[in-house]
């Protein structure tokens, strides 16, 4: 087992490397100089060679690589010339409201998602059925920030009882924390639960299919445990397969909520780095939820072994 | 055993089962009626559509609700009218007085729950049993089932057993409550024929032992002269005979039974003229497969599917490979047509070796070696029209399409088919037809060695002797080498020259068929021969 | 619970005649709903001029923040007055967003529709090499794993902060992380597809490889393509609107949903229309190409619903 962990912790190493190419190359392969691509709009001349010295942009483009990427290894993903800060600083400060916001809605969304889907697929066919596939339906289709914006109004505006916008440290006040993360998180969550929901269904339903479904039937099982002792733990994997490559969309969706909100946060950090184009915070910023993503999925794989006892590694 | 002098277990009376709308006929069973004995084993026997199945799910109150309903008549058990049961009143019942076991010992276990568990399921459905009451329970039927170290089989899952592990395990889940009534669906079907013949005596020495009574669902009459006391048989949903199994087998009256029992292959190879003296089409020499299961950073795995195996075939003779499941016939035969590199050995074809050709050098070569598969359903694709399946190969080494049309609907003609079909897809012609059409398709290429894989195992069994009939005939009709790859000793027995049996990746024994049947030397030969079910049995030769 | 067709097989002798394909189509509910509504949608960007709408882009300093269904005396050129009608009144420019929510539905269908097909077409050209030429495979699975560890968002990002702001850049943008998504579509459908006994068959009787991959392999990819496509087609447009509403899509005066929704977050406590119309239209929108994919995956490839 340990051993799995550590070859599959190996195996993400090229996928990772892969992804600092394409990073890297992102930048190098537009057109202009780099290091004034990199200093941004308003750096002066000194702040371009600086830049140019620190890469080695006089240097062939592998060693440029080697040196670019060796620095990120080292924690050093350069410096913001936008924010007048180093990336690292910058990354770190933002980092809170980030992973606040997801872990909410990572909760909010499993606790949601998977009774749905288990009721769908139970009563498959019915009228509960097909409000929950409607309703994932409608959440793949309406815009996070549609989505946060009618909330606001609703619960914020008309109703009052949340506070608009904004964000409280949790060091601030658990409270004013809570109160504030409430609207994002479910706003975000949405399209997750619809993602979550939907895939439950489908995979409890496969698994009602099988054979020892039938053979459960046979032994005089009542159905809520045919579907609980049989039918749930059989559907487990690709249902947490679909919750790790859902943070794809939820990465996606933290950029968004975090405007809409204007939360603090590495999404805001994404979309002021882009608008400023601040290249050196778009790569660490890239990277990171990158790395994250992949992490995560490699912890999905892990967990397969709670579910299903023919995975061994 | 005569008819039952004591009450019956299960008595079906006038069963009908209605299909849902729109279907081919309106009813899957229609006015079945037959009864069990404690004790007794009743075979219910058709082929497939026959109603089979349908009549044992109806009597386990196991019907898909909405799509198959008993519309009629009783089904009694000891007396009782399972069809006016509510579906609570069921649930006691299964598992509790009648139990099932499925074809599928793979897939009929839950695989994410310990075996153990899933026996002391119906314990804890059932009884109010305490936890170390019902392991002991478990224990005992384990035992009782002949499962090894039940001490330590309680606790493993099911893909760490054999298959025939797991059907023990299914039967142990289903008789840990001394039901009055088993009902079998096919539970050998999907076993190796060995396999089969140690569970077919376990039901036996079980019922025996605990005078259960056994509705057991097979459509192969080997199985049913072994263990049955009684038939019936099935057809289209309907009752055509029923009777002592000796009556049925040796007297049956009704056209089709006869049919049936006719189509079964003798276990006994008829007379053949050896093919001694002609050329050699095809030779093996040492041909080997070994996969290696590798991993990125992982460790690696020799799996030795196929060791140093040596063949021969000659023109117009049939070699039949005969052996279990894993034991390489396949891998030899995909090795043969090269749909797959061999790792070691040469493969002759008329003298030029074939084994490790790249794709450009083997392409002349493809024209003489030909296959039939086992799966009528899915050798043919199902967006071409069949003349398209069959034209395909000559068109690609240059033949004009008008020719290959006509050659297309002689080769129709020939396998039986209506030339004017050619436009039609495969989807609109049954089983049998589409290996008709595939025979069509390997013979269009004017192969010189056939290989046939497993190609009547996916048929019904008077289907199969018909397209065995087809394979023996352009045999001969076009003086071809056959190397015919079966499980099935009968099938062997019936059209193959010579046979070979392979045994984990090895030929462990090869010569004439009728030499090999009379005397099989090798150990597990005798074992395989030992296995066939129903082999004291004389199929079609009826009395008066 | 699903019919087990142990029980109800038989041996088919001749089925009786599905009913044509289009048919069968033409009696889901979905489809009809989600084919509608886009028809509505393309009909209304191509007739823009004509439903009552003046340029889009138009600025009206003097007609600004107008609240929906404000009227306003415009003085022809020939010297004639008429009345024109903001039906969605007007944003913080004074343009009309009626005329921008209808023009919004040209730059969306455009996008969605281009988006779609150039991905499902490089896909699929990668994807048949990949599952057929082994060595490929590994070189371009690796590559494909490697864009598709960055969330697909974030990747567009990126991209689009590359070039110069514009309708081509975010096509682009959004096209990038579609792609590795199809090519493992059509690799994991062609090496199943190559199992199978038929394409078998055709190795023996000498079919060479490429005519295999379009005579046996290919049709295979169509029904699941088809469907990817009406899902990639919506994300698509999502995406789009995304961008946009961020500020860094497509240039704020072209009208576009996202464009509009952006420039009225600002005065959204007040004005809150500005964001609920284009809104409203932009989900109707992604929501019947989503309602049109279900109803194509369920009758075109049932088997499509069980991967992500």
């Amino acid at each position: 087992m340990l051993g799995y962990i550590l070859r599959r912790l190996l195996a993400t190493l090229p996928v990772m490397l892969i992804v600092a190419v394409f990073v890297f190359l992102m930048l190098r392969l537009t057109p202009g100089d780099p290091a004034a691509v990199i200093a941004g709009d308003n750096a002066n001349s000194e702040q371009v060679a600086a830049i140019r010295n620190s890469l080695g942009l006089d240097q062939p483009i592998f060693t440029q690589f080697f040196i670019w990427f060796g620095n990120i290894l080292r924690g050093d993903f350069g410096e913001s010339y936008f924010f007048k800060k180093t990336v690292a600083e910058l990354i770190t400060s933002r980092l809170e409201p980030t992973l606040a916001l997801s872990l909410a809605t990572i909760v909010i969304a499993v606790a949601v998602a998977v009774p749905l889907g288990v009721l769908a697929a139970y009563r498959q066919g019915t009228l509960i059925d097909k409000i929950v596939m409607g309703f994932s339906v409608l959440g793949f289709s309406v815009p996070v920030f549609v989505i946060g914006y009618s909330l606001i109004y609703l619960f914020a505006i008309k109703l009052n009882w949340l506070p608009v916008q904004g964000y409280q440290r949790i060091g601030d006040g658990f409270g004013g924390f809570l109160q504030r993360l409430i609207l994002p998180s479910v706003t975000l969550s949405v399209i997750y639960i619809a993602l979550i929901a939907r895939m439950t269904r489908t995979s409890v339903l496969d698994v009602m299919g099988e054979d020892y479904i039938r053979t459960a039937r046979a032994k005089g099982q009542v159905e809520v445990k045919v579907l609980f002792k049989h039918a749930l733990k059989n559907a487990a994997v690709p249902i947490v397969t679909v919750i790790g490559l859902g943070v794809a969309l939820l990465i996606g969706g933290v950029v968004v909520t975090e405007s809409v909100f204007t939360i603090p946060g590495l999404g805001r950090l994404t979309v002021d780095a882009v608008l400023a184009r601040d290249y050196p915070t778009i790569q660490a910023v890239i990277l990171l939820f990158s790395f994250v993503y992949v992490l995560i999925n490699l912890l999905v794989d892990l967990a397969y072994t709670l579910f299903d006892p023919r995975i061994r590694y | 055993m005569g008819w039952p002098v004591t009450a019956p277990v299960l008595d079906v009376q006038g069963l009908t089962v209605r299909l849902p709308a729109g279907a081919d006929r309106v009813h899957a069973v229609e006015n079945v009626s037959f009864a069990v004995a404690p004790g007794e084993i009743v075979c219910v026997v058709g082929e497939s559509g026959s109603g089979k199945s349908v009549t044992a799910h109806a009597v386990m109150g196991l019907l898909p609700p909405g799509q198959l309903t008993a519309t009629a008549g009783r089904v009694l058990l000891e007396g009782d009218d399972l069809l006016r049961k509510s579906p609570t009143e069921m649930r006691r019942i299964r598992g509790d007085r009648i139990s099932m076991i499925f074809q599928e010992p793979m897939t009929a276990l839950n695989p994410v729950m310990k075996v153990g568990d899933q026996i002391a399921e119906v314990l804890d459905i059932h009884t109010r049993l305490s936890e170390r009451e019902r392991r002991a329970r478990v224990l005992d039927v384990m035992t009782s089932v002949h499962l090894p170290e039940p001490e330590r089989l309680i606790d493993v899952y099911p893909h760490q057993l054999s298959g025939g592990q797991r059907q023990r395990i299914m039967i142990a889940a289903a008789l840990v409550l001394d039901p009055v009534l088993l009902i079998a669906d096919e539970p050998t079907t999907a076993l190796d024929v060995t396999t089969q013949a140690q569970i077919l005596k376990l039901i036996k020495e079980l019922r025996a032992r605990r005078n259960t009574g056994v509705l057991f669902i097979t459509h192969d009459f080997g199985v049913v002269a072994e263990v049955a006391h009684r038939v019936v048989v099935m057809q289209h949903g309907r009752v055509v005979e029923q009777g002592r199994t000796e009556d049925v087998l040796r007297r049956p009256r009704d056209d089709y039974t006869r049919m049936l029992i006719r189509a079964v292959p003798s276990l006994s190879p008829p007379p053949r003229a050896p093919a001694a003296a002609a050329p050699i089409v095809l030779q093996t020499t040492d041909l080997s497969k070994t996969y290696l299961a590798r991993g990125f950073f992982a460790k690696r795995r020799e799996v030795k599917a196929v060791k140093d195996v040596n063949l021969q075939v000659r023109r117009g003779e049939t070699l039949g490979v005969v052996g279990e499941s894993g034991s390489g016939k396949s891998t030899v035969a995909r090795c043969i047509a090269r749909l797959i590199e061999p790792t070691g050995g040469a493969i002759l074809i008329e003298g030029a070796d074939v084994a490790r050709l790249g794709a450009r050098a083997l392409r002349p070569h493809r024209k003489r070696v030909q296959i039939v598969f086992q799966d009528p359903y899915r050798s043919l694709n199902p967006r071409r029209t069949v003349g398209a399946a069959i034209t395909e190969g000559p068109m690609n080494f240059g033949m004009a399409e008008s020719e290959a049309a006509t050659r297309a609907r002689n080769l129709m003609r020939l396998v039986g088919l209506d030339p004017d079909a050619l436009a039609r897809f495969p989807h609109q012609f049954s089983g049998g037809q589409r290996q008709r059409i595939c025979i069509a398709r390997a013979l269009a290429m004017e192969p010189e060695l056939l290989v046939a894989d497993e190609p009547v195992s996916a048929l019904d069994v008077s289907v199969q002797a018909q397209v065995l009939e087809l394979i023996d005939d352009v045999r001969k009709r076009f003086n071809l080498a056959v190397l015919f790859i079966t499980h099935d000793l009968r099938v062997a027995a019936q059209v193959c020259d010579r046979i070979a049996v392979m045994h984990k990746g090895e030929v462990v024994e090869e010569g004439t068929t009728a030499a090999v049947f009379a005397a099989p030397k090798h150990a597990y030969t005798r074992a395989l021969f030992d296995s066939a079910p129903g082999r004291h049995f004389e199929f079609g030769k009826f009395e008066v | 619970m699903s019919v087990e067709p142990a029980l109800l097989a038989g041996e088919p002798a001749a089925r009786p005649p599905k009913p044509g394909l289009p048919g069968r189509l033409a009696r889901d509910g979905g489809i009809i709903f989600g084919a509608l509504i886009i028809l509505f949608m393309i009909v209304i960007g191509i007739t823009a001029p004509w439903l009552g709408t003046k340029n889009p882009s138009e600025i009206n300093p003097s007609f600004r923040n107008r609240v929906p269904g404000i009227e306003q005396t415009i003085r022809n050129d020939d010297g004639t007055a008429r009345t024109f009608t903001y039906r969605m009144g007007t944003d913080s420019l004074g343009r009309d967003i009626y005329s921008r929510v209808i023009y919004g539905a040209r730059v969306s269908l455009i996008i969605g529709i281009t988006v779609a097909v150039i991905s499902i077409a490089i896909g699929l050209f990668i994807g048949l090499i990949a599952g057929y030429l082994r060595w490929v495979d590994a070189v371009v699975m690796r590559l494909m794993d490697g864009l598709m560890a960055i969330p697909a968002i974030l990747l567009a990002i990126a991209l689009v902060s590359l070039f110069r702001a514009g309708v081509m850049s975010v096509i682009v943008a959004i096209i990038v992380p579609e792609v590795p998504r199809v090519v493992r579509l059509v690799r994991s459908i062609v090496l199943s597809v190559r199992e199978e006994p038929y394409v078998e068959a055709a190795i023996c009787a000498g079919t060479p490889t490429h005519l295999l991959l379009f005579r046996h392999v290919l049709p295979n990819t169509i029904p699941a393509l088809i469907v990817q496509g009406t899902f990639i087609c919506a994300n698509a447009i999502l995406l789009e609107a995304i961008l946009s509403f961020l500020g860094i899509g497509i240039p704020p005066e072209t009208p576009t949903w996202g464009n509009i929704m952006a420039e009225g977050r600002g005065l959204f406590r007040i004005y809150p229309h500005n964001i609920f119309f284009p809104g409203i239209c932009l989900a109707l929108t992604v929501l019947a190409v989503n309602v049109l994919g279900d109803g194509l995956r369920d009758k075109l490839d049932p088997k499509l619903a069980r991967r992500v």
